[in-house]
């Protein structure tokens, strides 16, 4: 039996050449594409975080406005956050259920009934509506006849959510295999059973994950809010009439002021206002994780 | 693929093959109504006719299994014994399809009801994204068990009947997803006995499945055929002697000048019939291998 000769080992590196060279190219772009999406939003932070942090204090947290002269860490921005957890909690409560509805019945029950192309294309259309139209819509069809009022803001940050939540809604619903919804039907399941029951639940967290990051988006609205609530120091607890206020409002008002100690304040808010919309962030993530629970 | 020239018609679509006095010699007798009476059933997609005159009988406490190459026609048939097809937009059912003496497609017939008493097993495993307990106790549920204790005894009698019970009885309450294949079927299985149906359709219900969760399956069939009439259609003709008393043999037919193709019942009789002594030239092709 002949010995076998000594063999080097097989090279399976990629070979020179133009694909190696296009390759490399390709991950140079990636890492530049990356750092550049990384470095104005590490300096908005960077900028938020230095310029607010110093102003944050349990009483920036809960006092009222102080009038702008006052210095620096003095008064705080209670109104405000009070304001701005309000009108988005009210426009939540308008938003999400009738986003909701409209997209199971644009996936559920529309097929292709116009109905439900008229309502998913209207979604669409709504959704490249810029902020300030919403708020001056509001404004003419709301405030000049009943006046300021954090509910007026609310109809404006709604106006905004609906369309963000029918869409994100229904792509998650679309996302449920038919597979699931004859297995429901093959037991005897009506229609509403198998929406409720198997497809509603299949897609839950994925629609609140869509719903929160609607919030989180109409939280940082300001235009609307603007010509909606007008912008007041007191706090103002009854969100159904009189003119109210919310922390974009503030940034704005406070960002003209030449006074120190508004822009401080100003820049307080802004940090509050980014933690509020990344606390709505990971609500969405823990709502997505705990809802897959059975989905593995 | 040569089609065979039986396949080819000219014009009209031949009627399928008559139940000769042949066939009596293998077929039990038979005194109780048969559970599904089919009569010159044809199913439409749209304009598309995927079916042509199908009549067939279907008896009580018996397997029937429906074989046949791919585009034939033996899901749909399946599909429309228990109103499944209303599901596929634009399937219409020409024909008159009996269950147990009541008209399936008459007007007034809800489709909830007649699948409530005819169950169905998919070709994929589909448990829902819900926990074991969940996925089996969802049929009594929707159909109006609430209490905990009957669910509990429905939920460990549909597992041990689908022969999973001893396999999952310690972790009723993680997910149906995490299941194996052959074991998400079975749970799929349970979930349709669970609703105690008249009938359970099984389409292809082991082709995703190995041999060993295949061999389950079916002697899990042969265990619950005493109080369930099943109907499956099977890729597997193998399968089909293994566990059916009757077998339904459908073919494409072709017509030649316009390309339109269409499933027709070509054969029906005992499985022993069917496989040792078939009537049609395209059923003997069909299981000798020389066809489909």
């Amino acid at each position: 039996m002949a010995v076998a000769a000594e063999q080097p080992p097989v090279d399976l590196r990629e070979p020179a050449g133009w694909r190696r060279t296009k390759n490399n190219v390709a991950t140079v772009l990636m890492w530049v594409a990356f750092v550049a999406v990384l470095v104005p939003l590490g300096f908005v932070l960077y900028t938020v975080i230095s310029k607010g942090a110093p102003s944050i204090s349990g009483q920036f947290l809960t006092s009222s406005i102080p009038p702008n002269i006052m210095p620096a860490n003095f008064g705080g921005m209670g109104p405000a956050i009070v304001g701005t957890l309000e009108i988005t909690a009210l426009s939540a409560v308008m938003a999400i259920p009738i986003g909701v509805l409209g997209a199971i019945y644009i996936n559920e029950y529309g097929g292709n009934r116009v109905l439900a192309r008229i309502i998913g294309f209207m979604a669409d259309v709504m959704t490249g509506v810029p902020s300030i139209v919403m708020g001056l819509f509001v404004f003419t069809i709301w405030v000049l006849h009943f006046g300021y009022s954090g509910l007026a803001g609310a109809f404006a940050l709604a106006c905004l959510m609906l369309p963000l939540v029918i869409r994100s809604s229904y792509e998650m619903l679309r996302l449920v295999p038919d597979s699931l919804r004859e297995a429901s039907y093959a037991l005897g399941a009506t229609k509403a059973r198998v929406t409720l029951t198997v497809v509603l639940p299949a897609a839950i967290g994925g629609i609140v994950s869509g719903s929160l990051l609607a919030v989180a988006r109409a939280t940082g609205e300001t235009a609307p809010l603007l010509f909606t609530i007008f912008t007041v120091e007191a706090t103002n607890t009854n969100v159904f009439s009189g003119p109210d206020t919310a922390l974009p409002n503030q940034i704005f008002a406070n960002a003209t002021q030449p006074y120190v100690g508004a822009q401080a304040r100003g820049w307080g808010a802004a940090l509050t206002l980014i933690a509020i919309a990344f606390i709505f962030m990971i609500a969405a993530r823990i709502s997505t994780a705990r809802f897959a629970r059975y989905s593995r | 693929m040569d089609q065979p020239e039986e396949h080819v018609v000219k014009t009209e679509l031949p009627k399928p093959a008559a139940l000769d006095s042949r066939r009596e010699e293998y077929v039990s007798d038979y005194t109780s109504a048969p559970v599904f009476n089919a009569k010159s059933v044809s199913i439409y997609y749209g304009t598309f006719r995927a079916v042509t005159d199908v009549s067939l009988d279907i008896h009580e406490n018996e397997i029937t299994a429906f074989i046949g190459p791919s585009g034939c026609g033996k899901t749909t048939v399946l599909r429309t014994l228990n109103r499944m097809n209303d599901l596929i937009p634009g399937a219409r059912v020409d024909g008159d399809v009996h269950y147990r003496g009541a008209s399936l497609y008459a007007s007034g017939v809800s489709p909830t009801a007649v699948r409530r008493r005819i169950g169905m097993v998919f070709q994929k495993p589909n448990p829902f994204p819900k926990s074991i307990y969940d996925n089996v106790a969802y049929g009594p549920k929707i159909n109006g068990t609430r209490n905990k204790a009957a669910l509990d005894e429905i939920v460990e009698r549909s597992l041990r009947q689908a022969a999973l019970w001893d396999e999952v009885k310690n972790r009723l309450n993680k997910s149906g997803l995490g299941l194996s294949g052959g074991q998400a079927q079975r749970l799929c299985i349970a979930r349709t006995l669970a609703v105690e149906p008249d009938v359970v359709l099984m389409d292809e219900p082991c082709s995703a499945l190995d041999p060993i969760a295949t061999g389950r399956i079916e002697d899990l069939m042969q265990e619950i055929k005493s109080r369930y009439t099943i109907v499956i259609v099977t890729h597997n003709m193998q399968q089909a002697t293994r566990v059916s008393d009757r077998t339904a043999f459908y073919s494409v037919l072709r017509d030649e000048k316009s390309d339109v193709r269409t499933g027709v019942l070509v054969e029906y009789g005992s499985t022993r019939q069917i496989f040792e002594d078939p009537q049609d030239s395209r059923t003997q092709a069909y299981v000798t291998g020389r066809m489909g």
